[in-house]
């Protein structure tokens, strides 16, 4: 298993400098990897993600939805009805496209958000990540351009990497993307292939982009013929505030849609969907089928049944319940604790915040530190593709409880601080 | 067995532990894997009959000697260094003060103590260690393993973030005069004298955490393409290095060879990693001993100190 070629024949001795010359090739296949898969190495932010995933470190890395608000019960018995009077379906293949009744349910979902579907646009993928692998396989050729933000989706940047694209890196403030910026870039000359964003609640920066933004991006990507991909994990987990409406019902024609149940349902049951106009969606049928046959359909079933009764509405009220009380836990003791030069924004929705702390500091090293004081973050760099963001940290609310997020602060706190002293001592 | 702990090296550990249970196993040991990082591993030693523990820890606790301390007082016998000698030698600070004072060549550094910037304002010293050792510069933490931390410094305004993200993972930082020259890793097993010498050229040019841990990243001539008398001073040094440290059983130096062919001690190790991208598997290799008699030759070190006969 472990093979280490190339020392030919060379015999137990002990005059080991008579060995015969070898080169060592750890791995054989080494010259065989595809280019796109060169980005693809071991690193220490994940060795030490390794750590953190121990429980007495607060982890405030991955943003795990708190799915401890969901009746085990209640889902037991959808599991089982689906089992008992569906298992014919649940239990073998399906379309590409996705089990019909579960699109119904899903356009009716989004229609929650005002946003008006036809199911028959739609195609069911494992989770949107799987949606976002598709984007990239239908629309990327090796050398394109392709709009994102700046940080984008961590998730977003190695689907979208593996078919070789150049990223066009448009700015975020807390309107979200600063839609100028690109507008500059076009007129600059830039093609970018599409533009993707996570309006609400983005992930990782927290903000939420505004009415007149998303105005602007509709016009300027229509008249420039640039369509838009739309990640909207998060839409649905509103804290306060009245929705913006989604780019998708703003513009269906120039707008690709990508929804998900992780954040509302479960992440177990890897149910996310795509809707596109009928060319972009054959292709991305054809695509997914080309890479999976088709979604699970038990977890199609499943999720259907769900969203079916009237309980998952009362899960999704004690989710934003839960999700707003911990972040106004966040934001207080980000002010009692964070350093009077560090930034914060204050997402009125979904699972993080980004920090943007002083030039001087390296959140990847920092991070080693942090979690020998038992706390964990993900640091900036992650969310570029060029190495920026050193200086920032998402951190999420989701999964830990107020107490725990109370705590990870207080330590990262005292961290910051510490380290602001090193570095003013280091600086003269 | 014992692998995996509360380090950032932790995966690694538990890769190279991985592999070693299995080379055990497959010899006939009957060999169980702990790791101290989910408790209850002391009580667990106590209560059972080991006859040996083989350690595959890395990093603080682990490679330190906190853990053959406790090693100690459980009498339960184990693989490699002692518990004072683990912590002089895991302690770049320390280890480096002592080969210096053997008048094993270790490259010109100086030590940086995070108490001293906090407490004594020592920032201004910066300057007079980079007139002291010269540019370029390498930089790392005093208690940290797989070049975790470490950074090459060129320019001497980038010298203080060097030393900030060093402090990141220990609570002091070596800058050292980089060497620039090929670099080799020198292997021991007990007293068989040293293993071939394996040659390090990382495709990136720097041999850092991705390069050491991402298969095909780097590659390994075993042995190296150096002269003989060259790797002969080499591996003449290591050994003089693991001497005057007071290693044990099983260790690992890595070595710069200047523009002369002079060598000289960057690095030493108490507990050398052992998984497939590992030096010490390979030099073992290149001395036509497989992995599976590596792993056997090192525990039987830990037998015979326990007095057991061995039972394969």
């Amino acid at each position: 298993m472990y093979a280490l070629t190339g020392f030919g024949r060379s015999r137990p001795s002990g005059l080991y400098h008579r060995s015969p010359m070898a080169e060592f090739d750890v791995d054989p296949y080494a010259g065989l990897y595809a280019r796109r898969t060169s980005g693809m190495s071991a690193s220490e932010v994940r060795a030490l993600f390794a750590v953190a995933a121990r429980p007495d470190v607060v982890s405030l890395a991955g943003g795990m939805p708190y799915v401890q608000t969901l009746s085990t019960e209640h889902v037991i018995e959808v599991v089982e009805s689906v089992l008992a009077e569906r298992s014919d379906v649940a239990l073998q293949y399906g379309g590409g496209q996705g089990w019909a009744a579960l699109r119904d349910r899903l356009a009716a979902l989004m229609a929650e958000e005002g946003t008006q579907a036809d199911p028959e646009d739609m195609v069911v993928t494992t989770g949107a990540q799987q949606a976002l692998d598709l984007i990239g396989k239908v629309l990327i050729d090796p050398g394109d351009l392709v709009a994102i933000e700046a940080p984008a989706y961590v998730g977003a940047l190695s689907a979208f990497s593996a078919y070789e694209p150049r990223f066009l890196q448009i700015e975020l403030d807390d309107e979200g993307m600063i839609v100028d910026r690109l507008e500059e870039a076009l007129v600059r000359g830039e093609r970018p292939k599409f533009v993707y964003t996570v309006p609400n609640f983005h992930n990782p920066a927290g903000v939420t982009m505004s009415r007149a933004r998303r105005e602007h991006l509709i016009s300027l990507c229509r008249e420039a013929r640039i369509p838009i991909v739309e990640d909207n994990p998060y839409g649905l987990l509103r804290f306060e505030g009245a929705p913006e409406p989604t780019l998708r019902s703003m513009d269906p024609q120039n707008v690709v849609y990508l929804g998900t149940v992780s954040k509302v349902f479960a992440p177990g049951v890897r149910v996310g969907w795509a809707i596109a106009e009928p060319g972009v969606l054959q292709r991305l049928v054809l695509a997914k089928e080309a890479s999976d046959l088709c979604g699970s359909n038990l977890n199609m079933l499943v999720t259907e049944r769900y969203f079916a009764g009237e309980f998952w509405r009362r899960n999704l009220d004690r989710l934003v319940d839960t999700y707003r009380r911990r972040r106004d836990v966040m934001l207080s003791a980000l002010a009692e604790r964070f350093p009077a030069d560090a930034r914060w924004t204050h997402p009125s929705g979904g699972f993080y915040v980004w920090v943007t702390l002083p030039e001087y500091f390296d959140t990847p090293s920092l991070l080693a530190a942090a979690v020998e004081r038992r706390v964990a973050y993900v640091p900036g760099t992650a969310f570029y593709p060029d190495g920026r963001g050193s200086n920032s940290m998402r951190l999420a609310f989701s999964y830990p409880t107020e107490d725990r997020i109370e705590e990870g602060i207080r330590r990262l706190g005292e961290l910051l601080a510490d380290e602001q002293e090193l570095y003013r001592s280091l600086s003269g | 067995m014992l692998a995996g702990g509360r380090s950032p090296e932790r995966e690694v550990s538990l890769r190279s532990g991985h592999r070693v249970l299995t080379a055990l196993q497959a010899h006939g040991y009957e060999t169980t894997l702990l790791d101290p990082a989910e408790g209850g591993f002391v009580e667990i030693l106590s209560a059972a009959r080991v006859s040996a523990c083989y350690l595959v820890l890395h990093g603080k606790e682990g490679e330190d000697g906190t853990v053959q301390r406790l090693l100690e007082l459980l009498d339960v016998p184990y693989t490699g260094t002692p518990p004072l000698a683990c912590e002089l030698a895991f302690d770049k600070v320390l280890a480096k003060g002592i080969l210096n004072a053997a008048g094993v060549r270790t490259p010109p550094w100086a030590a940086i103590q995070e108490d001293a910037l906090r407490d004594l304002a020592a920032g201004p010293v910066l300057a007079r260690v980079v007139e002291r050792l010269g540019l370029p510069l390498v930089v790392k933490p005093s208690r940290a393993g797989s070049a975790m931390g470490l950074s090459f410094v060129e320019h001497e305004r980038d010298l203080p973030q060097a030393v900030m993200n060093a402090l990141s993972f220990s609570d002091a930082a070596v800058i050292e005069h980089k060497v620039d020259g090929p670099e080799v890793a020198a292997g021991m097993v007990g007293d068989s004298g040293p293993l071939p010498l394996v040659e390090i050229v990382p495709k990136s040019g720097v041999f850092d955490y991705a390069a050491r841990y991402t298969p095909g990243a780097t590659e390994y001539h075993a042995p190296a393409r150096i002269p003989p008398e060259v790797a002969a001073a080499c591996q003449t040094e290591a050994a003089r290095a693991f001497r005057a440290l007071g290693l044990r059983d099983v260790s690992r130096a890595d070595v710069m060879i200047d523009a002369d062919g002079c060598p000289w001690i960057v690095d030493v190790n108490v507990s050398p990693g052992m998984t497939d991208t590992s030096l010490l598997p390979m030099a073992a290799r290149a001395a036509g001993i497989g992995f599976e008699e590596l792993c056997d030759r090192i525990l039987r070190l830990a037998l015979e100190r326990g007095g057991e006969g061995i039972e394969a």
